[in-house]
């Protein structure tokens, strides 16, 4: 899904809907849910019924009741709004990936598990994908869509998950091995498959996902209730603070013998300037929007606490293969020994890759090709096909084998042999030939830089050298670094040896390597971690890292993934992109960031309120109060009012940021501390004083104060 | 201000900061966990085991934050039992040279509270009202009892920071006799020594009866004074011998003797922070509460010494000379010592009101309007400036956990401290610790407000009579226990309201703290990296300030609004 697609999702339809959600929101039971907003939709009510006390009584403040009732009752559907539009944009995001899981028509096999020989002529009864339950078989034919997430037990075909990932081209999907998970809603293009169904309908990722940015049946995560906790104690002060002023103004009367009392429209308006209602209104709008921008990165995450805990991981492992290093080793250098030429060299391990269909072996031809301009003979090709009748003139290929571990190819009387080197050197020895101290040198440096030596030699005599090494994929590095000033730590697994493992591991610059990994290593990797306070991310594809992944504490799993990866993982990427995690750390770091920069934002906004508000309610009583007024705020019925609606606006002019989150920036805490306190903290506190002052300038100017 | 000033304000800090320091590593090796060691615990130790195998304590035996509570309720009502059962019985009890009756039932409740909460408001003159027994028995054991609680609850506090993944907090018996014999009976005797070498009075003989010159008879109060004035300072205490307390010369007579007394406020509440620091394990921690302490009790006295500096302006218009001289410290004088001053005074009156002690060597109620404004603020933060001894410590590092949350949502992890994770069973005693002083101000001062015979014990009318509610509340909810006078508390009203404040305040905070401590202390210590909020650079000292800042200014701006600052500006209106 492209970023283009945001300003469609904040288009006039989604608008329209969030501002009908808004006034439907009002519900006590959904405002509830939030103690700050609850308190602002009380106060509402109240001077509401407050104004029209004061219209049936012929009052002549009942106008400036009436407006403030009108701007409290703003504030309420502004935040409520703010929420709308976000689970709208989520929604909008879901429904794009679930409308592909509309309900599907299933084959389900009729009894047990059927002979795979008879497949895909099994007896099977049509039924809606939804009826579907775990454990249950089904038959998918070419061109059908598979009904829900299950796992191939029998059959290989080629299926189509552009639908979840985007990626057009098709993938293999296969029982066995580690390609054998299927996604509900992806299509087979070819050939047939029989899936197990290893998700109750409704229990899918995606619908979990779904359920994630849904107001119902969204979770708080930890910190968003400590946070909760936080701002209703603030709103509990304040509630003290403001129902406390009406006692001790009246006392204030009672000593000065002049003035009166402060208003109670006054007092409900000053809680509710105070209580946090920038970030309590806020609050929800900000959680679901991390989780939109999370589907917009295609991936599907099981909890919101995952996404969270994402933002504080210390150590990241990451599979070597496919993940730091393109996957295969390739041919990078030939070495001739002394006396040889290097096209010679070039030439015969030209000659002994031909029939090498192995990236390895494709990757000699393609460095013979670039580096010395050889192409392919045709005439070897040809022969190779007709290996059988291997004549005068012909090529007899001979392939890698177990036991030689060596391939090579025979023709005109000339024998080439390219292999391990102990298994050519043992070869070259029965040829009685002269195995150099010079050769043997030139592998064993090889070996120690990481990389694979390939000994080439021809009727008995030692060529050279083919260097194969793992490749780093390019930018790799830099990620890692990006990584390190976040202050996370990668580490590699890879199955190699120590030595080929350090070697890359210093090429992409990660941390630290675990060589020779197995599924228990891992796992004792892991724990070793956790046990020393750090807090481990792994992304995972095979069935041996299901335990390691469910012992992560942020686990990915790649959408091309077994299913024990998936189901042990708490994050799906669709993209099966291992690096992606980088992104959802950052989606975890502004979601709790934005959450903080928004209090402190909203309670350092008070002391200006506090400025406004306060010479304004005992203009009556302390009239020499009026030196606090030093915004020199026209009435005191403005500066009340002006309060309240830059307190009802700034609600609005948060959203984008709600939406958007505060950027996150790889620079250190200390540093991100600093930025964030001069832009949210100072800026909270001098913002308002110039937002109230403005507002007043209206109010005078439209001739309302 | 003159050099002198500078001087005096300057010395008396550094005195207080050097002496804190290896104080504070010395109560680290007491309440570290291990049995105390070094020259002075090879002398004490035997005293300490001794007691404890009295009162049957197994000093190995550990306790989990909920029996760590309940040991720390259960030795505040018993000590709040004894010292009302002996105000009742006094009359009946030696020594008791002036023949005092029994105190009123009200008044007993209250002052039991008051020295057992390490509060010390005393609605009575200590001379006039109690015996030498209640006094010496009940008043000063308190003073140590409850300030080496306060230390108790503060050692079990870092504990549960420090320690991982355990339940043991130690044992709060152990703790209370530890610091009781290690810590505060040998500086009590120091101080009080040096006290009586000044001419603090120390007899246990009865008042003194003179003839003036006029030819009236004058009866001069006399008593143990040395003894409770050393511990009054010591433990952050305040109640004085006498009403007076320490503006009455028999309790601090000379300048040496109001400069030890003046650095005894701060020196123990200082030292919890350095304590704190060699207790984690990172002294930086220990500095950077120090720091925001600091920074907070200048900026109060920083205001208060200039208003006091600056005079009345009443008495400017009134033709009154305020103006320093030879002769004359010069400012607003009313309510002060002439060998005090205004400096000395604003010095003592905001050191007094930012540690949680109470004791006076001037009037607070005769302080300008402006500058009583940094003495309620200071209590009305929660007693955290310095504050109580060991309370003052916890209660800042309640603080630090809803600064750290905010700070920690900030850079986008999820909040630690000291590599403990603030979760929501944290945050939830945080913010019931933060809560109560406002709730418990606000709330006290409304009902005296609304009832008419706490009215009728107004003196004043005007913002300087709510002034002086707001102030007996700001003290009582906090456990300062410094008053501000111009209101007669010894009402069944103020008795019972202010007995009930400091009851909750000291009770509810040192409960909801020890069940954070719990909580942390089952926590895994998380490991530090480059996205770890750091919390001892000067930008987290100053994040630190402003929280502690914002949440007093935030719950208490609106009453100091219409109580001080309005009379400082009807005072100053041309």
């Amino acid at each position: 899904m492209a970023d283009g697609d945001s300003s469609r999702l904040t288009n006039a339809t989604a608008l329209r809907n969030a501002l009908v959600q808004a006034f439907a929101k009002l519900d006590l039971r959904h405002m509830a849910r939030s103690p700050v907003m609850f308190v602002v939709e009380i106060g509402s009510a109240f001077t509401t019924a407050l104004w029209v006390r004061a219209l049936l009584a012929g009052v002549p403040e009942a106008g400036f009741t009436g407006a403030v009732a009108l701007w409290l009752w703003f504030t309420v559907l502004f935040a409520n709004f703010s929420e709308a539009l976000a689970e709208g944009r989520g929604r909008a995001r879901a429904e794009a990936l679930r409308h592909t899981r509309e309900q599907t028509r299933a084959r389900k096999i009729a009894g047990a598990m059927p002979d795979p020989g008879a497949c895909p002529d099994v007896r099977c009864e049509i039924v809606l994908s939804t009826q579907l339950r775990t454990g249950d078989l089904v038959l998918v034919l070419a061109e059908d869509v598979i009904p829900a997430d299950g796992e191939v037990v029998i059959g290989v075909a080629m299926v189509d998950e552009s639908a979840v990932t985007g990626e057009s081209a098709p993938v293999v999907r296969e029982s066995g091995g580690d390609r054998s998970a299927v996604t509900g809603g992806t299509r087979v293009l070819s050939d047939w498959l029989v899936v197990a169904i290893s998700a109750e309908p409704g229990e899918g990722f995606l619908d979990r996902m779904i359920a994630l940015v849904e107001g119902a049946a969204r979770q708080k995560t930890p910190n968003e209730i400590a946070l909760g906790i936080l701002l209703a104690a603030f709103t509990l002060v304040f509630l003290a603070v403001c129902v406390t002023l009406v006692p001790f103004s009246q006392q204030a009367v009672r000593a000065a013998g002049s003035g009166e009392p402060v208003g109670v429209a006054v007092i409900v308006a000053l809680l509710v300037c105070l209580i946090p209602t920038t970030i309590g209104g806020l609050l929800p709008a900000i959680g679901i929007a991390g989780m939109e921008r999370l589907i917009g990165r295609n991936v599907i995450a099981t909890s919101g606490r995952a996404v969270e805990a994402a933002g504080d991981v210390d150590v990241l492992m990451l599979d070597k293969t496919g993940t730091i290093t393109l996957g295969n080793r390739q041919a990078v250098a030939l070495l001739p020994v002394h006396g040889v030429e290097e096209i010679e060299l070039a030439r015969a391990a030209q000659l002994s890759s031909l029939a090498d269909e192995t990236p390895e072996g494709r990757s000699v031809i393609e460095l013979v090709k670039r580096e010395y301009g050889l192409r392919g003979r045709s005439v070897g090709r040809e022969c190779a096909l007709g290996e059988e009748g291997a004549g005068r003139g012909a090529m007899h290929f001979l392939p890698f084998s177990a036991q030689t571990r060596m391939s090579g190819v025979d023709f005109n009387g000339t024998r080439i042999r390219k292999g391990a080197p102990d298994a050519v050197f043992a070869y070259l020895n029965a040829a009685r030939a002269e195995v150099s101290p010079e050769l043997r040198q030139m592998t064993e440096t090889i070996a120690r830089s990481g990389g694979t030596p390939l000994v080439v030699a021809q009727d008995g005599r030692p060529l050279g050298v083919i260097h194969l090494k793992d490749v780093v994929k390019g930018g790799i590095r830099e990620r890692f670094a990006r990584l390190r000033e976040m202050g996370i730590r990668t580490v590699m697994i890879t199955g190699d040896n120590p030595l080929t493992a350090a070697a890359i591991a210093a090429e992409a610059g990660v941390d630290d390597f675990l060589a020779e990994a197995t599924p228990e290593a891992k796992l004792t990797l892991i724990r070793e971690h956790q046990d020393q306070g750090r807090l481990v991310a792994m992304t995972g594809d095979g069935t041996n890292d299901a335990p390691a992944l469910a012992q992560a504490d942020v686990a990915v799993a790649m959408n091309t993934g077994t299913q024990p990866a998936r189901e042990a993982a708490n994050m799906v990427d669709l993209d099966s992109n291992p690096t992606k995690l980088i992104e959802i750390v950052e989606i975890g770091k502004q979601l709790l960031m934005t959450r903080g920069a928004l209090t402190t934002f909203s309670l350092a906004n008070d002391v200006a309120k506090y400025f406004a508000i306060i010479p304004a309610a005992f203009a009556a009583t302390y009239p020499q109060l009026q030196s606090l007024n030093f915004m020199h705020l026209a009435t005191p019925a403005s500066a009340v009012l002006s309060a309240v609606i830059f307190n009802a606006l700034v609600i609005v002019a948060l959203v984008p940021l709600a939406l958007r989150g505060v950027p996150y920036r790889a620079v250190g805490a200390a540093r991100l501390l600093r930025d964030n306190l001069l832009v949210y903290g100072l800026g909270g506190l001098v913002t308002p004083f110039m937002g109230i002052k403005l507002i007043d300038l209206t109010l005078v100017a439209l001739g309302l104060a | 201000m003159m050099a002198r000033d500078w001087l005096q304000i300057g010395v008396y800090v550094v005195a207080v900061i050097g002496l804190a320091w290896p104080l504070g590593r010395f109560m680290a090796t007491v309440l570290g966990g291990q049995a105390p060691r070094g020259p002075i615990a090879r002398v004490l130790r035997p005293l300490e085991r001794s007691i404890c195998a009295l009162a049957g304590v197994d000093e190995h035996r550990e306790m989990n934050w909920r029996e760590y509570a309940r040991a720390f309720v259960v030795f505040t009502f018993g000590g709040m039992l004894v010292v009302y059962t002996l105000q009742r019985l006094q009359g009946v009890m030696p020594p008791n040279p002036a023949r005092l009756g029994p105190v009123d039932a009200y008044l007993a409740l209250n002052t039991a509270a008051s020295f057992a909460t390490n509060t010390n408001w005393q609605s009575y003159a200590g001379e006039a009202t109690l015996s030498y027994l209640v006094q010496s028995l009940g008043l000063v054991v308190q003073q140590f009892a409850s300030a080496a609680a306060g230390l108790a609850v503060m050692a079990a506090v870092i504990r549960g920071l420090a320690r991982r993944t355990t339940h043991d907090l130690g044992n709060f018996w152990v703790d209370v006799t530890r610091a009781t014999v290690h810590v505060l009976v040998p500086l009590a005797l120091v101080l009080a020594v040096a006290l009586v070498s000044q001419g603090v009075v120390q007899t246990w003989g009865g008042p003194v009866v003179a003839r003036t010159l006029e030819g009236t008879r004058q009866v001069i109060a006399r008593g143990p004074v040395a003894s409770m004035v050393a511990i009054k300072q010591l433990g952050t205490n305040g109640g004085g011998f006498f009403g007076a307390n320490s503006a009455h010369p028999f309790e601090n007579p000379t300048p040496l003797s109001n400069f030890l007394e003046g650095l005894a406020i701060l020196l123990l509440p200082a030292a919890c922070c350095f304590c704190f620091g060699e207790m984690v394990g990172d002294r930086r921690q220990g500095w950077t509460l120090l720091a925001a302490m600091l920074a907070i009790y200048l900026g109060a006295l920083a205001v208060t010494t200039a208003t006091e500096i600056g005079g009345n302006p009443v008495l400017a218009r009134m033709g009154v000379d305020q103006a320093r001289s030879p002769l004359a410290p010069g400012g607003n004088m009313e309510g002060k010592e002439l060998r005090n001053g205004p400096v000395l005074s604003a010095v003592w009156a905001t050191a007094t009101t930012a540690a949680s002690n109470g004791s006076v060597n001037a009037m607070h109620d005769s302080f300008m309007p402006l500058g009583s404004i940094p003495l309620l603020a200071l209590m009305q933060l929660g007693e955290v400036v310095f504050g109580g001894v060991g309370s003052g410590l916890y209660g800042m590092i309640v603080f630090v956990i809803v600064a750290v949350f905010a700070a920690g949502l900030m850079v986008g992890r999820t909040p630690e401290y000291l590599g403990k994770k603030i979760g929501i069973y944290e945050m939830k005693m945080a913010v019931v610790v933060v809560l109560l002083p406002p709730l418990l101000v606000l709330a006290g001062t409304a009902l005296a407000v609304v009832t008419p015979a706490a009215r009728a014990a107004m003196h004043n009318a005007g913002p300087h009579g709510f002034t002086e509610v707001l102030y007996a509340f700001s003290s009582a909810g906090n456990n300062n226990g410094s008053a501000f006078a111009g209101l007669a508390t010894d009402t069944p009203f103020y008795n019972l309201a202010l007995a009930a404040a400091m009851v909750l305040a000291r009770l509810w905070a040192g409960v909801a703290v020890l069940a954070v401590a719990g909580s942390l202390a089952g926590k895994r210590r998380a490991a530090e990296s480059a996205g770890t909020l750091p919390t001892h650079t000067p930008l987290f000292v100053a994040w630190l300030v402003a929280v502690v800042l914002i949440v007093g200014a935030l719950a208490f701006l609106p009453v100091l609004a219409i109580g001080p600052l309005a009379e400082h500006l009807t005072l100053w209106a041309p």
